[in-house]
């Protein structure tokens, strides 16, 4: 078979969405990737590959009637939860939302338990914040709080930040400074001219200490040998120094900030010592997000419901109130009677407690490969993979939508149809 | 048996980002959720080996883990997202929604040889 090349193909694993692939396609299967990382090429040339069967309760189903079971569920259910959309197209995300809300059911997605606290951080200070292109071009220092993208963005050093050669910054890593703060030394911090180790769940403090040291407030109880998160304040004066001095810098910040003590007010610190620093140069903050399209679940839910997670239906209009409409809180305290999981592996992301709480209800999932959810799911709905075998909409960690190309033909229906036909069904149950 | 108080984070490490893709139900997968880093430190005073099996136990579980040591903080341990983190890992979110997947107080013991 001859071989097909696609060029600027967009990678579907993390936030960064590197847009600028090379697939080799023979036999309608991806046989070599080109300009990808580690983690990428595994997603390209695995992510079509080991789908799932379609089962109803255990046993081989056709598509009909894997929809009329799933609808069966979601209708009868009292409370019902749609969840997940982290790597599905923001197409499928919006029929996703109608569905919750014919359902009158719960609604959350990934974010839900990594950048979310980042989420409502920006709820209530807003995020002064620029484009990954932006940052190319002109950022002359770039920091990196509780993230270590060696290891989970790969390609952002080289395409977007450290190394990133831009408008404004032609000699790329020489042209710029790089700071990294961190629990512990990392590949990505060996790459640093700064490296701050600091106390885990000092993140609060710290950025408390930076905020009165830009804003040249004194601070009577501490000298320049004083430990603020376990690092001399005279050092973080260096940082102070170096961020004031530069004359575009991006605080790059990971889920080091959300997940750890603190959780949304770590970020909203974060977010307020950045704000500080626009009295003396351009500074601003961007959130590293994880799976490609967990920002795309925001941005649609928003536009949707008003609320960009946790968010209840069961009133018959959206309410929001992350910890009670979470999906993790909701499994725990046993709220939810039927579960429908879309591009997400709760069994392998989330506490054993939610998971367990999962396995005892009704639950239908949607994976183009199989999973440790699709294992014992109800019912199994096998999909074709976004990227590869689905066109759609993504959006990048700094906001920008990217489409999405078919390159692969694939015998399962994309999310979206999926969810168009289940949605159909639970209309129809509603109505009788 | 000797054992030692410690905290535990969550983390990502290059190699589960690229078993998961592989695939999660693949050896690879489940051997580097299953992987704990510690200080050299720590590994001295346990008196580990590299590849050492180990128990973790927190108040809400318990796991077998591999030992592999790394420059880091003594008494904080990184472990992979993954099945065996979440054996661990509370209920708890405090009102926020995620649960403390970057610290919560463990105790790690060494296994009978």
């Amino acid at each position: 078979m001859p071989v097909t090349i696609h060029k600027d193909i967009v990678c579907t694993f993390c936030g960064a969405l590197c847009d600028d692939l090379e697939m080799h396609v023979e036999n309608n299967k991806v046989i070599d990737v080109k300009n990808v990382c580690g983690i990428g090429r595994n997603k390209a040339l695995h992510g079509d590959n080991d789908k799932p069967e379609c089962r109803v309760y255990g046993e081989r189903a056709t598509l009909e009637e894997a929809y009329d079971a799933s609808a069966r569920m979601l209708a009868q259910a009292r409370s019902p939860l749609v969840y997940g959309f982290s790597s599905t197209v923001a197409e499928a995300n919006r029929v996703g939302v109608e569905l919750a809300e014919i359902l009158r059911g719960g609604l959350d997605n990934c974010s839900s338990y990594c950048h979310g606290p980042g989420v409502l951080a920006r709820q209530h200070v807003g995020l002064p914040t620029c484009t990954l292109g932006e940052a190319k071009n002109r950022a002359d220092l770039v920091v990196f709080w509780g993230a270590n993208p060696m290891e989970s963005h790969m390609r952002h050093f080289s395409r977007y930040s450290v190394q990133a050669k831009g408008m404004y910054t032609p000699l790329g890593r020489k042209d710029r400074k790089m700071a990294v703060v961190d629990v512990r030394p990392t590949p990505s911090s060996k790459n640093a001219d700064l490296f701050f180790q600091v106390t885990p769940g000092s993140d609060y403090e710290i950025a408390t200490v930076l905020r009165a040291l830009v804003l040249e407030m004194p601070l009577p109880t501490l000298t320049d040998d004083s430990l603020v998160g376990g690092v001399p304040l005279a050092r973080w004066r260096e940082l102070v120094e170096l961020i004031k001095q530069c004359k575009y810098c991006v605080v790059f910040f990971g889920i080091g900030l959300t997940q750890s003590q603190g959780k949304d007010l770590n970020v909203e610190q974060l977010i307020r010592l950045v704000s500080d620093c626009n009295r003396y140069t351009r500074v601003y903050a961007m959130p590293m997000r994880g799976h490609a399209n967990v920002n795309g679940n925001n941005q649609v839910f928003v536009w949707q419901t008003g609320y960009p997670l946790a968010i209840s239906f069961n009133r018959g209009y959206p309410r929001f109130n992350p910890g009670e409409f979470s999906v993790i809180d909701m499994l725990n305290r046993g709220d939810v009677d039927a579960a429908i999981i879309v591009a997400t592996d709760p069994a392998a992301h989330l506490p054993y407690t939610a998971v367990d709480a999962l396995k005892k209800i009704p639950t239908i999932v949607l994976d183009p490969v199989n999973s440790l959810t699709t294992e014992w799911a109800n019912v199994v709905i096998p999909v074709a993979t976004s990227g590869l075998s689905a066109a759609g909409t993504y959006y990048r960690m700094d906001n920008v939508p990217i489409r999405l190309r078919k390159i692969i033909d694939c015998e399962w229906p994309t999310d979206l149809e999926v969810l168009q036909n289940i949605k159909e069904r639970v209309l129809n149950a509603k109505d009788h | 048996m000797p054992a030692k108080q410690g905290f535990l984070i969550t983390v990502r490490t290059a190699r589960q980002g690229a078993a998961m893709e592989k695939g999660k139900l693949s050896a690879e997968y489940v051997a580097e959720t299953a992987t704990l880093t510690l200080s050299p430190r720590d590994y001295e005073e346990l008196g580990l080996k590299e590849g050492q099996q180990v128990k973790l136990s927190s108040d809400s579980g318990q796991a077998l883990v591999t030992c592999r040591f790394s420059e880091g903080p003594d008494g904080v341990f990184f472990l992979p997202l993954g099945p065996t983190a979440n054996a661990l890992i509370g209920e708890q979110t405090y009102g926020t929604g995620v649960p403390s997947y970057k610290g919560f107080n463990v105790e790690i013991e060494t296994l009978d040889a």
